[in-house]
């Protein structure tokens, strides 16, 4: 071989490593900035679509509506309380749009309001953590838990009745007792679809809705007024009694009786790091990822499939109930019998997971998005000077929002075309020597 | 141009054909030609820019740069309707056929001859049976395409070319899913074809048949063509070096087997697949340790459910296991392992491998909860990194390290990256199905050798291949299966035809 022959070949192969290293930093790229990219643009999307809205429920010229679009969102944002921070978002024209925003006063009234909203944005951020969290485990074991919601008010329940039975006992154990049960209650409730998956092969998604309703039905019952949790005091009210003061979780920012901030929001928080741990620390984790990736190879590599149903079920159930008990104890104290069926978290918890995609970090943010989104367009908006959407109307736009994320990020191949990843991605999903020859010929 | 005029017969040609895909240039100033009438065979290993090459002439890809000339006349294609058009047909690997359609109807399907808008079966019946008559094809018209062989219903996928007045033939691996006996009779029918002025592009990765069939041979290696050669005086050995870009050892060199004690015994095995149908029927052998034995067979007569009857995989219905003398007829995959199976699953991408996880996961794939990679349920990624980059090492996977994503690597490595797995976890038993499918000549070269080192280190060996000469080369003795049953045992020399014959239970000597 001649010289330079032999610096020729030496080259190519430089090269080939070369294109392999590019290949394999692109598949990274997908496997991780890809998706916070995609989340990003979701929500951005969803943000704009959901402008498009609010604009076309407003009348006059086009910068008015604009302009009444920009204030909207305005409002929302603090009545998500995010004007507690400081005023980032006072002029939401950015200076391109002359506008005269009724300035929110930086009076300590203003900031008492501010606080208020972001301790309740923060209390629904609560919740839709671990009812994210409760979705995205099912889903990193390759099932889809629509029945977060009905585990959410089976934890709910259990919970109001270990904290109002066992009153007497003292704090924390009777906590930890309530809190245990309504775990138990999520998980052994979520239990009876995973076993129905891995027995007789019922699938997930019908299961847990079925179970949904009997969740319901039965939990409207127990606080209806023949049932047996019914508040013995005012027998006339469909509710349930008060849990008692040594089993309520201690508030630590806001005035206790009126929903203020409790520790959960600190459980919830722990709940996303145990649940990270668990996923990428431990062999039970190892189990359910390779169960969701391949339950083929799974099987293959020596890990019993049907347990890991029926034990990823469970746990998705647990979070569950764990979020109805720390609402139960922490601000709630007591359900009506009309509460139980306008509850929409455990539903939520499924946009959060999605936006989120099943990572502890994402559901953090996704669950606070949401929190905000859900507390700002409602409650939050009511404390707002003339709002440009009625509240009542406003709370629509979150299910609006919620929708569109749900929809754009299980259809992540429009948000690809948007960025039009598809393309620079397809190296590395598909080589071109395997390239889909198949598909052209019929 | 001058060489125009020498070529009269030329049919097609491509020029300088340039595609580049995002970090790789799949077919870089390719240039190729067909004359009338001949079989032209195109080399090259996986990822060489063989089906790159062969979809812009298809018309499923276009081309960066370069012409394409069909008859004289360049030609741009956007879609397969135009290449169809111009009179190129097309066999994928995969058939596209409709199962429970008649030969006829599948032929004729899209361009049916019609009498009032109703299919005409009598005109597309006469045309087949003239058209199989012809071409000596014999496939009955009249048969439903579930219910003919493989190697008939290939037949029906050129026919339904040919009807389409093809003239240039695109075969895909044609050959990779025959028996050696179906393979011959499509050889007679290339033939046939050859005569009546039809071109035929070969497209393969096996020297052997490419050197029986092909007129000429066209080698493409990353991309380039490499040369083009009659096929006189091409060889073995000077395609495979063309297609590597080195020597490439294509025998084995093995020394003989010493075999010891049985490690595996398989008695009176009786094993259903997941419809319910018995696919093992009474199966009894052993495999001592040092010593390869290899299952030759063709697809689905039973391979696949007595390899996961023995992984655990698979519910025995009769019939026992033992390993190493230990009974494993009801284990499950975890004891299967724990007795000292070592699994190369047949399907690499859908069994052997999680391709998401990191190759560092996929190397824990059986011991991640095993000390040392865990402990009390507790994972240490840092220990199966460690372990990971060692294999890495040991079993020259390239394209990646341990943390990258194993769909990340190319076939080859991908199936190192299975091997390095179950070998390191010194099994007694290895089984082996289908090692090599898919893979490169270098690649091949590489697990050949390796398994042949595994026995030599006193391991017992089972090679279950549909590849014949991957059996033969490396097997110390050939059980032949044949619908659920062992219908053929060799030592020793036994010839290529006396295993296909028994391969197809001996019934179909070779069809007309």
């Amino acid at each position: 071989m001649s010289k330079a022959e032999a610096i020729k070949q030496k080259a190519g192969r430089v090269g080939g490593a070369i294109t392999q290293k590019a290949r394999a930093i692109l598949l990274w790229i997908k496997h991780r900035a890809g998706g916070i990219l995609v989340s990003i643009v979701t929500v951005v999307l969803a943000f704009l679509m959901g402008g498009v809205v609010i604009a076309a429920t407003q009348h006059g010229s086009f910068g008015t509506r604009i302009h009444n679009t920009l204030t909207a969102y305005n409002q929302i944002l603090d009545g998500a309380g995010l004007n507690w921070f400081g005023h980032f978002f006072e002029h939401p024209c950015l200076g391109f749009i002359p506008c005269h925003l009724a300035s929110t006063a930086t009076s300590g009234v203003a900031q008492d309001f501010a606080a208020y909203n972001l301790s309740q944005t923060l209390l629904f951020a609560t919740t839709l953590m671990l009812t994210g969290v409760a979705v995205a485990f099912a889903f990193r074991c390759g099932m889809f838990n629509i029945g977060v919601q009905g585990q959410y008010l089976v934890g709910l329940i259990v919970a109001n009745w270990v904290g109002v039975a066992f009153a007497g006992m003292s704090t924390l154990p009777h906590i930890l007792l309530a809190i245990g049960a309504a775990i138990l209650g999520g998980a052994l409730w979520a239990g009876i679809a995973g076993v129905l998956k891995a027995t007789v092969g019922a699938h997930e998604v019908i299961s847990t809705i079925m179970l949904n309703w009997i969740a319901l039905w039965i939990a409207s019952w127990l606080v209806s007024i023949y049932g047996p949790l019914l508040d013995p005091l005012t027998p006339w009210v469909p509710q349930t009694s008060e849990v008692a003061p040594s089993a309520r979780i201690p508030a630590f920012w806001g005035i206790p009786d009126r929903s203020a901030l409790d520790y959960g929001f600190f459980i919830a928080i722990g709940a996303l790091i145990v649940y990270w741990l668990v996923m990428n620390r431990t062999t039970l984790g190892y189990e359910v990822r390779a169960v969701g990736l391949n339950p083929e190879a799974a099987a293959y590599g020596g890990i019993n499939v049907k347990k890991n149903l029926i034990r990823a079920m469970a746990i998705s159930g647990a979070f569950a109930g764990l979020a109805g008990a720390v609402d139960m104890l922490g601000y709630m104290h007591l359900t009506t019998q009309i509460d139980l069926p306008i509850s929409q978290v455990g539903f939520l918890g499924i946009a959060v997971a999605l936006l989120g995609r099943n990572t502890a970090v994402g559901i953090f943010f996704s669950a606070l998005l949401f929190g905000g989104l859900l507390f700002g367009t409602t409650h939050g908006l009511q404390g707002v000077e003339n709002p440009v959407i009625a509240p009542e109307l406003a709370g629509q736009l979150t299910y609006v929002i919620v929708g569109l994320v749900v929809l754009f990020v299980s259809a992540p191949f429009l948000i690809r075309y948007v960025w039009n990843l598809h393309k620079k991605l397809r190296l590395s999903t598909d080589p071109p020597e395997s390239a889909s020859v198949t598909e052209a010929g019929g | 141009m001058s060489e125009h005029k020498a070529d009269d017969d030329l049919v097609l040609e491509m020029r300088d054909i340039r595609k580049e895909f995002p970090g790789v240039v799949a077919n870089d100033r390719v240039s190729f030609d067909v004359r009338r009438g001949e079989v032209h065979a195109l080399l090259g290993e996986n990822g060489a820019g063989k089906s790159t090459l062969m979809n812009i002439l298809y018309g499923l890809y276009r081309p960066d740069a370069g012409e394409i000339w069909l008859n004289g006349k360049k030609v741009t294609f956007s879609s397969a309707r135009d290449a169809i058009q111009a009179g190129i047909g097309m066999v994928h690997q995969h058939f596209m056929l409709i199962p429970v359609m008649t030969v006829a109807e599948n032929v004729v399907l899209g361009i049916e001859p019609s009498r009032r808008l109703l299919l005409d079966e009598a005109v597309a019946r006469r045309r087949v049976t003239d058209m199989a008559k012809t071409f000596n094809f014999a496939v009955d018209p009249d048969a439903r395409v579930d219910e003919i062989s493989v190697g008939q219903q290939q037949r029906v996928e050129i026919m339904k070319a040919l009807y389409r007045n093809a003239n240039v033939l695109i075969l895909d691996e044609p050959t990779a899913v025959l028996t050696p006996q179906e393979a011959s009779d499509l050889f007679e029918i290339l033939r046939t074809l050859r005569r009546e002025g039809i071109s035929i592009i070969f497209i393969s990765h096996k020297l052997n048949e490419v050197l029986d069939i092909a007129d000429r041979i066209t080698v493409l290696r990353r991309g380039k063509t490499i040369e083009t050669v009659p096929r006189e005086g091409a060889s073995e050995k000077s395609l495979a070096r063309a297609m590597v870009g080195r020597d490439v050892l294509l025998q084995v060199e093995r020394k003989p087997a010493e075999p010891g004690r049985a490690l595996l015994e398989v008695k009176d095995l009786h094993v259903r697949d997941d419809r319910g149908i018995e696919k093992v029927r009474g199966v009894s052998f052993e495999v001592h340790e040092g010593e390869i034995v290899g299952i030759a067979g063709v697809d689905g007569n039973g391979q696949t459910e007595l390899i996961d009857a023995l992984a655990g995989l698979q519910t025995v219905e009769h019939g026992k296991i033992t390993i190493d003398g230990k009974n494993i007829s009801r284990a499950t995959p975890r004891q299967a392992l724990d007795a000292g199976v070592g699994h190369i699953p047949e399907d690499r991408q859908r069994r052997g491998l999680v391709l998401d996880f990191t190759i560092a996961e996929n190397i824990a794939l059986h011991d991640y909860a095993k000390a040392p990679d865990a402990k009390w349920g507790w994972i240490f990624p840092g220990r199966m990194i460690a372990r990971a980059k060692r294999l890495i090492d040991d079993f020259d996977v390239r394209g990646g390290g341990p943390s990258t994503p194993a769909g990340g690597l190319s076939g080859g490595n991908q199936q190192k990256l299975v091997a390095a797995r179950e070998v390191d976890r010194d099994p007694k038993v290895l089984i082996a199905a289908q090692p090599t499918r898919g893979l490169d000549v270098g690649a091949i070269e590489y697990l050949h050798r390796r398994l042949v080192t595994e026995r030599d280190a006193g391991r017992a060996i089972l090679l279950v291949s549909l590849e014949l000469d991957e059996i033969l080369s490396l097997s110390d003795r050939i059980l032949v299966m044949y619908e659920g049953q062992i219908v053929g045992e060799h030592t020793g020399d036994v010839s290529e035809e006396q295993i296909g014959l028994e391969m197809l239970g001996g019934r179909e000597k070779s069809a007309a």
